[in-house]
């Protein structure tokens, strides 16, 4: 072994000197497991990171009941695999009032995932949940913390972030507080698909092109993924062989039509192409282009 | 668009696994750049992750149509708009805080720390170049080497960058001229050189047009020498130069998932292991032998500054979290007397003697700050006397821990010479600091070992000891009713002694005055007393005001738990001021008397008293009677 290391032997050595700081200073750890590309880096990572224990903390899927369903296959079976304890989510407001991303736009992220998230994390007490957002996605996410603190209301203030020097981070903080941690802040999207390849990570089928049903709206291109997904008049479902560059719920979130089968063809793919990732989701385009930081400030991840 | 935009490698359209094959060995540089708005900071880093692809279509339509909007480029596109993320800094077209930027060449992969320039976001700066190998310093053509420049450089500097590089910017609204650039570098030279700056790399460049960022520019025949680009790919980074110093690995976490196996977990600082290596285990200086390397996909023969790893070792020593692993033959030091320089990130300035938290490493200690022996002005670095420090002041100070604390001087690590102060009660991160030395007198006091145990002078005056901390406003009561107190205990055939307040300033304390850190002070040495006592055996009453909470915690924290008894006379401002019994408020308010708690100084009632009493309320014997059935039984 040469003495400098590679970008990817120190962004992994830095998401696990991350990860074991947590471990070592928080009371009640949880690690967001949203089952994309990048909560499957993340859960690698903590494997490697506590090895041979078992990573000392839950996976916490807060679910919106839309996800594909290829990503609760995959879900269920890295948790088994993991030895981990998974704990699922569902806001029960949001779930008695049926919300759902046809009828209800952003009131379905609103409701699902950021209401969703700050239930899940006051039900079970958790002081420090793991997140995998990476500062390369979105430019309010550049200037965020690796250790981000939230207030007791789950509140971000970008004003007021603590500073944060060398790889010593602090992660003080009152009862109630909690604080947000991203060990993958600074990978991008290419060092989140080598690591993949390198490592041979396990993700859901969907970020790989095949025939799927698909209707095109709005410039989104939708695949058919249940019966669930309520087709407008004149509306056929065509078969296209696409992929998504990205996964949330499915009706919110495009395909990109391609014939990238392989993870070297989507990595390709990826690099050639000229639409950046979080294009194919509508969250983004909310409120502007202040869109992330709004809700960011009001408690989304 | 003029210069050559960087041009994605054709190879990814070829043979993408060629492609990666070469992109996965590439190593990583962090990078941070300086200057203020005016010198385009924001359109180079714009520039560089445009010439690089790291920009995609649908970020540069909105680029473009933000440029016409709010960009102060006119019709041409304003890279600033790329990298200005937070939506008050679109605004004001300024940027206020530290942002993350990435990209790529066919050679490194980058980090970019973009970092605000106003003297107001020092921190902000100082906080960037904590983890840059190297820094680009922007200088404006036609401004020359200005204030900003130097506080710049020193920062950089003061923070260890060893690689430092002069971005002459805007040549191209000087004419590219050779005669102004070499007048702007002969002055930034003997400007490094008076700070000890030893060696730097100046380049003539255009963010905006593109000159000699990513190749040589027809508009500066006389320059040969590299681009700012083939200059970052080719320097080198510091964690390959961390690789060649002895073994330094902080314990984070000790991994015990069975009976069969412990491991130490860490990120090893500097210096490489490999099974078979002696180590020795500080600061307990205990010695043992590396057995493993463990790692999910196997166990490693050799791991190397940089990794995080999974230490087994031979014998079964005591070795926990903050402990630091080193090699056997060249251990670092611990002392709990540092020098260090602090660079104060908070509102609310220094309080000289106040406990904080300081975190080195995994290795986080209780700490005081003596009063600054010179804080520096960062614009002329000059040395200038002061008493505290404010939001982004710098000085040297003298620090002492509660703990010895494992370090090396900063210069030789950031990681054993790095560390943070925590605010104990906002937890705020209130300043970065880099330790120079351990002080000498710290390595000749040693704890001397005596054989008569507090348990031995406890149990032959048959009573556990106590310290009956009452705080309160001055006339409300405290003096009073721990005389009270006092009595009925002495009745009670218990060993006490009361200090109080006027008294104690009568003698140990007659050199404080009543301005914030001699109060700090004040209580710290009551405290110190009072704990004596109590390790003697006694039963310690204590009568101050004791305004700020975190003194009264710092005491707490001296003692063993349970043995801190907080009372709170509570009596309200106007009860007290009515009873005016010294005359004090009455010269408080007619201005004669300064720092009057309740009146122009601040009072910090405790959150959770273990014992309050209300003297409105209680008579003084009442009040005494109440607290002597709460503190039963006494042994």
């Amino acid at each position: 072994m040469t003495s400098t290391l590679t970008h990817l032997q120190r962004l992994e050595a830095e998401a696990i000197h991350i990860m074991r700081e947590v471990v070592a200073e928080a009371e009640r750890p949880v690690m967001l497991y949203s089952v994309g590309k990048d909560s499957a880096v993340m859960l690698h990572l903590a494997r490697k990171a506590f090895y041979p224990s078992p990573p000392p903390f839950p996976l916490l899927h807060v679910d919106t009941t839309w996800k594909f369903k290829a990503m609760y296959e995959l879900r269920d079976r890295m948790a088994k695999e993991s030895g981990m304890e998974l704990l699922v989510y569902h806001n029960p407001e949001a779930a008695e009032r049926g919300i759902n991303p046809f009828d209800h736009g952003a009131l379905h992220t609103d409701m699902w995932k950021t209401e969703g998230l700050k239930q899940a994390l006051d039900k079970y007490g958790f002081d420090a949940a793991f997140g995998g957002a990476r500062r390369d996605e979105e430019k309010s996410r550049a200037k965020e913390r690796i250790f981000s603190f939230r207030t007791a209301s789950h509140g971000w203030d970008p004003k007021s972030q603590r500073p944060e020097l060398w790889n010593v981070y602090n992660a003080k903080k009152h009862k109630g507080e909690s604080i947000r941690v991203f060990p993958i802040s600074n990978w991008t999207e290419l060092d989140v698909w080598q690591y993949i390849q390198l490592n041979d990570i396990p993700i859901v089928p969907l970020y790989f092109a095949a025939k799927r049903p698909t209707v095109e709206r709005d410039g989104l291109l939708l695949m058919v993924d249940d019966e669930r997904f309520p087709l407008k008049d004149g509306e056929v479902p065509v078969e296209r062989s696409i992929r998504f560059r990205t996964l949330g719920c499915y009706p919110l979130t495009g395909a990109v039509e391609s014939e990238a089968a392989t993870l070297s063809e989507v990595i390709q793919e990826t690099l050639l192409t000229t639409t950046s990732e979080r294009q194919g989701r509508a969250i983004d385009k909310d409120a502007g282009g202040a869109g992330m930081e709004v809700k960011k400030q009001q408690g989304y991840f | 668009m003029e210069g050559p935009a960087y041009v994605t490698d054709a190879l990814i359209a070829e043979d993408i696994d060629a492609y990666l094959a070469r992109h996965q060995h590439k190593d990583m540089l962090r990078f941070i750049t300086c200057g203020s708005v005016d010198d385009g900071k924001s359109t180079l880093i714009g520039r560089l992750l445009y010439d690089s692809k790291m920009i995609f279509e649908d970020q540069l339509d909105a680029l473009q149509s933000d440029s016409k909007k709010v960009g102060t480029q006119g019709q041409e596109i304003d890279f600033a708009l790329l990298v200005d993320g937070l939506a008050a800094e679109r605004e004001q077209g300024i940027t206020i805080d530290v942002a993350y930027r990435f990209f790529n060449t066919e050679k490194r992969k980058f980090i970019v720390a973009d970092c605000p320039g106003h003297e107001q976001y020092t921190r902000n700066m100082v906080t960037g170049a904590s983890t840059a190998d190297l820094a680009v310093i922007l200088i404006d053509a036609r401004k020359g080497v200005l204030v900003q420049t130097r506080r710049h450089s020193y920062l950089c500097h003061l923070l260890g960058i060893r690689n430092l590089v002069l971005a002459v910017n805007k040549m191209d609204l000087v004419g590219y001229d050779q005669a102004t650039y070499d007048a702007i570098v002969a002055d930034y030279s003997a400007f490094a050189k008076s700070i000890g700056i030893e060696a730097f790399t100046a380049l003539p460049i255009s963010g905006f047009k593109g000159d000699n960022i990513t190749g040589a520019s027809a508009n500066t025949p006389w320059y040969t020498g590299p681009s700012l680009v083939e200059h970052l790919e080719s320097v080198e980074v510091n964690s390959a130069r961390d690789a060649e110093g002895p073994l330094r690995l902080p314990v984070q976490w000790v991994n015990r998932p069975n009976l069969d196996f412990r491991g130490f977990s860490g990120l090893i600082a500097t210096g490489s292991v490999r099974p078979g290596d002696a180590v020795r285990v500080l600061p307990s200086g205990k010695t043992s032998t590396v057995t493993r390397i463990v790692t999910l996909d196997g166990d490693l023969d050799h791991a190397v500054a940089g990794q995080s790893v999974t230490l087994c070792l031979a014998d079964e020593i005591d070795c926990s979290r903050g402990n630091v692993i080193a090699a056997a033959d060249a251990p670092p030091e611990a002392a709990d007397q540092f020098e260090a320089t602090l660079v104060w990130m908070d509102d609310a300035p220094l309080h000289v003697g106040r406990a904080y938290w300081l975190k080195l490493g995994t290795q986080t200690v209780s700490v005081t700050v003596q009063q600054p022996k010179y804080t520096v002005n960062v614009n002329t670095m000059e040395h200038l006397a002061a008493k505290t420090l404010e939001l982004n002041a710098i000085g040297v100070a003298e620090l002492t821990t509660d703990k010895p604390l494992v370090f090396e001087p900063y210069l030789q690590s950031r990681t054993l010479g790095g560390f943070i102060l925590i605010d104990k009660l906002s937890n705020a991160t209130v300043a970065a600091g880099m330790l120079h030395f351990s002080l000498r007198r710290a390595q000749n006091v040693h704890w001397q070992a005596v054989d008569i145990t507090r348990e031995a002078h406890a149990a032959l005056k048959n009573q556990q000891p106590r310290v009956l901390w009452f705080t309160g406003l001055s006339g409300s009561g405290k003096s009073t009713i721990a005389n009270a107190v006092e009595k009925r205990l002495n009745l009670m055939n218990r060993h006490t002694f009361l200090l109080d307040g006027d008294n104690v300033r009568h003698g140990l304390n007659k050199d404080l005055g009543f301005t914030e850190a001699d109060r700090i002070e004040n209580i710290r040495r009551v405290g110190e007393v009072a704990k004596l006592m109590a390790d003697a055996g006694l039963i310690v009453l204590t009568a101050f005001i004791s305004p700020f909470r975190a003194e009264r915690d710092m005491v707490r924290a001296m003692l063993p738990e349970g043995e801190f008894i907080e009372i709170f006379v509570d009596t309200p401002l106007e009860v007290a001021e009515a009873r005016d019994v010294k005359g004090l408020y009455k010269k408080a308010r007619s201005g004669a008397l300064k720092n009057f708690t309740g009146i122009d100084s601040p009072y910090e009632p405790p959150e959770a008293p273990d014992i309050r009493v209300n003297t409105v309320e209680m008579t003084a014997d009442e009040a005494a009677e109440h607290i002597i059935k709460l503190l039963m039984p006494l042994k």
